[in-house]
């Protein structure tokens, strides 16, 4: 890469400096190392890189002018939210330009009556339920960093969370985005309406990890907020027996609000770390939520009992109160810091499978414990089949971290002989790029690139992610990229 | 020869002839968009369910597949194709239906036929198979390019298999019926969205307001406790609603133009002569033009002011402009998206708009 301090790539530095001061201020265009480290990498610390200049614009007008100025002189620009992406997705480039939508933070309106929340990118997810509140609605999809990530940054990565499959993921939930293309030119995808002529670009746009164009400007859909919500916690011997009761759950018709599954390792983590009460003895146990009104919630907490006792469930509790439900979710959403307590490093997954094949996963990661002399305690979005589980290492110790990024590509590799995903919700970013190339073939491959160009012709928006060359794929043999810890402890996670 | 290297060899004759093929399954949409031009490529051969694990909540089927044995299917494991997309025939097949991306009544409350789509497996104007997504409910690997077929006309490619979301049909459902003139259906059913109510679907025309209520028994029971109305038989219900998504009731009847207006749930009372039939929640408005009646520019205008846009969906100039017009920067977009996927112009050349 080009050192931004000396030669060519100072001149250019300089030139684009000059160029954006004419109309933005000295505090929006930063150039000085204490001033751009900050930036250096997004919640994927694995990977730094302090870019060429850090622009922190405050209207969509400026958003244009600094893609234009950019375009003008060649100079690729990666977009940034919170920074709070697990996959390196918002890694700056040291010639290029890292775009801070932070100061776009403000909810330009909200329509009570349409259900509809009219926000900026760096609005953070959950100020835009809590906007809506007064008006008993809020914005369903709920990443685990959701009251530091922003909007802008869930449009990228197509964010999902611990509801979705009742509500959806981010692509269920934008109506539409307004923003500007690479080369600074105003564009627009979806409406207020439920459709739109012509191709369904804004589907393209969500999840298109920040390579297709900026957004300054996106429509959420709001929901009512349910009267009430309930959580039953039951435990299981077996981890294969958890899995098989999701299923029987999902067979008896019923779409829970939240479907988790925590193993033993990871329920004694979290035990230790927030006392929520959980099952020590238990191999498994699985967190259901229902969500409704007062008389649908009732019901469904007592199909869905039944169907857990059918199951094999060795222990069940529900709920009985407000404060005991957020306790029975407090231990699943501090799995994350909670591992991070037992560990000095770990490294988090994203495969999504089909759930019949969960024990098979499971015993490959179980026997990949033993083959790399690693724990991995496993969490696990069991309604959507999205798993987290979670490598523990020592980052100071480089055989260790060869070792975790080995029995990552292998766990990820897996996901996809078994017929799914590396990727359910923390996008490819530069993380899970090789394992792009045993995903998807060439051809596929080649498609991907065919779009972007149609978007970016000079491919400048976020270059080097998502997507990887075929001479890269070429390449990747066994040498696996991996090793991730995270910034952002205060952070839940799961 | 299999069904597939048949299609693939017809594509790429097509391609190095820059000679336009016209996709199609059972016919049933023909009547959608501009009338297009080429040869026919007729994929009802490639049919079959590849897989379906109801607690997967996944189907898999091809696309020639007839869309009435895939809802069998479904609904044998009671399960349902939540966004109930129109057949408008027995011959309907699945890649037809999510190529033309029709969603029916239940739309607003459970989402348009993309927000179903998981994953598809193309031919690409070489006739080569891409597959895009997969099996599973959350895969951000890559772009979205399998949402974007759905309603994509198969401007780009045939789609050959397409995995989706299926849900459990909901428990219990009661429709009741309300006297209500347009302005204050319109206020009701947008009220009563923002409220927990288990609403599935509305559907508002000549003065009658009905709604569908759809879930678990005692939401149902309480929500029409709450709401009133008259209660309509549930035979009569179900028969009711099937009407409306196949376009069969009273109101589709005629030879005048169809216009769609897709406009947001709230936008006011539309002000065009004739009548009018309101669904999902007040986001889909159908008005029917005097015949011969050539509507184009007024509805189109009242469309875009009311935040939207309409579609000429049935009679009028087939040759003609069916679609609201792009902006010009998405115009351009699809240009070169089009130029990029299907190069020498061979799928579904001029069905969305004249220059695609």
């Amino acid at each position: 890469m080009q050192n931004a301090s000396t030669g060519v790539g100072f001149l250019r530095r300089a030139e684009l400096t000059g160029r954006l001061r004419a109309r933005l201020p000295a505090s929006a265009v930063l150039h000085e190392p204490e001033d751009t480290t900050p930036y250096e990498c997004d919640g994927l610390s694995a990977y730094r890189q302090r870019p060429m200049l850090v622009v922190l614009p405050a209207t969509p007008e400026e958003v244009g002018f600094v893609l234009r100025e950019c375009h003008a002189l060649g100079v690729a620009v990666v977009a940034r939210g919170a920074g709070t992406g697990l996959s390196g997705g918002a890694l700056p480039l040291a010639d290029g330009v890292l775009l801070s939508l932070a100061r776009l933070n403000r909810v330009l309106a909200i329509d009570p009556l349409a259900r509809v929340a009219r926000v900026q990118p760096g609005v953070r997810n959950l100020a835009v339920s809590e906007a809506a509140a007064v008006h008993g609605l809020y914005y369903a999809p709920d990443p685990s960093s959701q009251i530091a990530c922003t909007i802008g940054g869930n449009v990228a990565e197509n964010s999902g969370g611990v509801h979705c499959l009742k509500y959806g993921l981010t692509v269920h939930n934008v109506l539409r985005v307004a923003g500007f293309t690479a080369d600074g030119e105003p564009v627009e995808f979806g409406a207020e309406s439920l459709d739109v002529a012509g191709l369904d670009l804004l589907a393209l746009m969500i999840g298109s990890e920040g390579m297709l164009a900026v957004v300054t400007e996106v429509s959420l859909r709001l929901i009512p907020r349910p009267q009430v919500a309930r959580c039953i916690m039951a435990s299981f011997a077996t981890v294969e027996a958890a899995g098989d009761a999701v299923a029987a759950v999902i067979g008896a018709g019923i779409i829970a609000a939240g479907l988790e599954l925590m193993d033993q390792p990871a329920v004694r983590a979290v035990e230790e770390f927030v006392h929520a009460g959980y099952d020590l003895d238990a191999a498994a146990i699985l967190l259901c939520e229902s969500d409704g009104t007062e008389a649908e919630v009732e019901e469904e907490i007592e199909r869905m009992g039944q169907v857990l006792r059918a199951a094999g469930a060795t222990a069940i509790r529900v709920s009985a109160s407000e404060a005991e439900r957020q306790r029975f979710w407090a231990g699943r959403k501090a799995a994350f810091p909670a591992v991070g307590r037992i560990s000095p490093d770990y490294y988090c997954m994203d495969g999504t499978i089909p759930r019949k094949r969960l024990a098979e996963v499971l015993r490959f990661i179980s026997d990949a414990e033993a083959r790399y002399g690693l724990r991995c305690p496993n969490v696990f979005h069991a309604g959507d089949g999205n798993l987290h589980p979670l490598i523990l290492f020592d980052a100071n110790d480089p055989d260790q971290l060869a070792r975790t990024e080995a029995f990552a590509a292998d766990v990820l590799e897996k996901c996809v002989e078994v017929g799914g995903t590396i990727t359910g919700e923390h996008g490819v970013g530069i993380e899970k790029i090789n394992q792009m190339c045993v995903q998807f073939a060439p051809g596929e491959l080649a498609a991907f690139r065919a779009v972007r160009r149609a978007f970016d012709p000079d491919e400048r928006l976020n270059p080097g992610k998502n997507i990887p060359s075929l001479h890269r794929c070429a390449e990747y043999g066994r040498q696996h990229v991996g090793g991730g810890r995270l910034p952002f402890p205060e952070l839940p996670r799961f | 020869m299999t069904v597939l290297s048949r299609l693939a060899e017809q594509v790429r004759e097509a391609t190095h002839a820059r000679s336009p093929l016209v996709l199609r399954g059972g016919g049933t949409k023909d009547f959608l968009g501009r009338r297009p031009e080429g040869t026919l490529l007729d994929l009802r051969p490639h049919a079959g369910i590849v897989a379906y694990e109801p607690t997967e909540l996944v189907v898999t089927a091809r696309c020639g597949t007839p869309l009435a044995q895939l809802q069998a299917e479904l609904a044998a494991q009671g399960q349902w194709l939540a966004f109930e997309p129109p057949s408008f025939g027995s011959e309907a097949t699945v890649g037809g239906m999510v190529a033309a991306g029709l969603a029916g009544p239940g739309r607003a409350a459970f989402g348009a036929v993309r927000d179903f789509v998981l994953g598809v497996r193309m031919m690409d104007a070489q006739g080569e198979v891409l597959e895009f997504g997969g099996q599973v409910m959350k895969n951000v690997a890559g772009f979205d390019l399998s949402r974007l077929q759905a309603g994509a006309l198969g401007i780009l490619g045939p789609i050959l298999d397409v995995s989706l979301k299926v849900l459990p049909r909901p428990q219990a459902r009661v429709t009741v019926q309300f006297a209500l003139a347009e302005a204050e259906a319109l206020a009701a059913v947008n009220a009563w969205a923002a409220r927990a109510l288990p609403i599935s679907a509305s559907v508002w025309h000549a003065g009658c307001l009905s709604l569908r209520l759809a879930g678990a028994a005692r939401a149902v029971d309480s929500a029409v406790a709450m709401l009133g109305g008259e209660r309509l038989a549930p035979d009569a219900a179900d028969a009711f609603w099937i009407a409306l998504r196949e376009q069969t009731h009273a109101f589709f009847e005629g030879d005048g133009p169809l216009w769609r207006l897709s406009v947001p749930s709230t936008a006011p009372v539309i002000d065009l002569h004739g009548h009018t039939l309101i669904e999902w929640g007040g986001a889909q408005r159908w008005w029917r033009a005097a015949p011969d009646e050539d509507a184009t520019d007024p509805v189109r205008a009242a469309a875009t002011r009311a935040g939207g846009h309409a579609t000429l969906f049935r009679g009028g100039d087939r040759a003609g402009s069916r679609f609201q017009p792009l902006t010009p920067a998405v115009a351009a977009l699809h240009q070169r998206l089009k130029d990029t996927i299907d190069p020498a112009r061979i799928f579904n050349r001029g069905r969305m708009y004249a220059d695609l």
